[in-house]
């Protein structure tokens, strides 16, 4: 496994030692995720289905559903989410602690999906930053467990030399979690929703 | 042909406007300032007993002209027999009717979603906010014809609104059944639910608020 050394050259005992630590401190994080179930909708059934006995979340170490944000290292955003729940999932997002990451599930967390409506934020990532998205309207158990692979080897590539993938970055002075043209432009219809344009 | 229509046009004249039968509904239109006096009469006189009150909901019209009509779907529990009654309310005029919620306690959340998605106010009620959206919503109301369909602010504005909104402030004591319990409650908890506070939307380039 390559390390990223942000010091520049190291000697040959230092990057054995420091990839040692990153293989061990990597293993037991990828296989003992707790996730904090955010679910809105009907991927939320699909997420039960997931850790249900036919397929069997326990397999990837996460028996355990966190249903507080305070012992919970994936936030699982199962479901469309509307404007009035956005303060919601930020908060409970801020209350997670590090090392914590994001999985938006199905296509209305992901991007809207066909609610590209008032009420609607347009994909979770808006709100808080994501690190695996899954696809799908809803996704099969098989997506998601796909999606949690995907995020395992995410996991297992990162480095506990490199601070910055744990810094926190609450709500900036406006209260956005990035700058608004970046909103807008993810926010923008796509597909079938550019014909939506009925306003009377 | 429902035969409380009948008894309505015999009580109550020309506050009867039109009646005609629908898909096998029987459909009233009623004069907007005697709506109540004949909602009390069909649901207390011996005979009609409209005692349930299923839905109140509006309908605003794609041809702008025509008036925005509320809508009560009433139900006989005894005689097992529906009833729909409208109310016109022109849009020139004040879109204003009064409140159900002294005949029907039910009144109270169906009259607050008509609120927050046609603009309707009903005089009278308790307790009138947004049930649907939240309380600092200000891109008006979502169900009109000339709202549209993706909100009126761009995307960003939006999510900074939300995003500044106090998920907490939507609940009035009511509302969280905590009316009498209220004194084991935080001091801060208590005080902020006396006053009333809801959420205040800061200005674009100030802090937080």
């Amino acid at each position: 496994m390559k390390t990223v050394s942000p010091h520049g050259s190291e000697n040959w005992l230092t990057t054995k030692m420091t990839s040692l630590v990153d293989w061990g401190v990597n293993w037991g994080r990828a296989n003992s995720l707790w996730p904090m179930p955010f679910g809105t909708a009907c991927c939320a059934i699909e997420f039960m289905a997931t850790a249900a006995s036919r397929f069997d979340l326990a397999r990837f170490g996460m028996e355990r559903m966190s249903f507080s944000p305070r012992q919970a290292d994936v936030l699982i955003c199962a479901g469309r989410l509307p404007f009035k729940l956005a303060p919601v999932i930020r908060r409970i997002y801020d209350q997670m602690p590090q090392p914590k990451w994001v999985i938006s599930m199905g296509a209305c967390a992901s991007s809207g999906g066909i609610f590209d409506n008032y009420a609607m934020v347009q994909g979770i990532d808006t709100v808080v930053p994501v690190d695996v998205y899954v696809p799908g309207c809803p996704p099969r158990p098989e997506g998601l467990l796909y999606g949690i692979g995907l995020l395992q080897k995410k996991i297992k590539g990162e480095t506990f030399r490199d601070a910055a993938i744990r810094e926190e970055h609450p709500l900036d002075r406006r209260g956005l979690s990035m700058a608004p043209e970046r909103i807008d432009e993810l926010s923008e219809p796509f597909g079938n929703s550019v014909h939506q344009t009925r306003s009377a | 042909m429902n035969p409380s229509v009948a008894a309505l046009r015999e009580r109550f004249g020309g506050a009867v406007t039109r009646s005609f039968e629908s898909c096998g509904d029987t459909i009233v239109h009623v004069d907007a300032t005697r709506a109540i006096e004949i909602l009390r009469w069909l649901k207390d006189t011996p005979g009609q007993d409209y005692n349930y009150l299923a839905d109140i909901t509006a309908v605003e019209h794609r041809d702008g002209e025509r008036p925005i009509e509320i809508v009560y779907e009433l139900f006989s529990l005894t005689r097992k027999v529906p009833l729909r009654v409208k109310v016109e309310l022109p849009k020139a005029e004040e879109l204003a009717v009064d409140s159900a919620v002294p005949i029907w306690a039910g009144a109270n959340w169906l009259e607050r979603e008509v609120f927050d998605m046609f603009g309707v106010t009903f005089r009278g009620h308790p307790d009138l906010r947004r049930i649907l959206m939240w309380e600092t919503y200000a891109e008006g109301y979502p169900l009109r014809k000339d709202f549209p369909l993706r909100g009126r602010f761009s995307r960003s504005e939006q999510v900074r609104q939300a995003l500044n909104a106090n998920p907490e402030a939507h609940y009035s004591m009511e509302e969280l059944a905590i009316a009498n319990v209220a004194h084991e409650l935080p001091a801060e908890i208590r005080d902020r639910l006396a006053r009333g506070q809801r959420g205040v939307i800061p200005d674009p380039e100030g802090g937080r608020g």
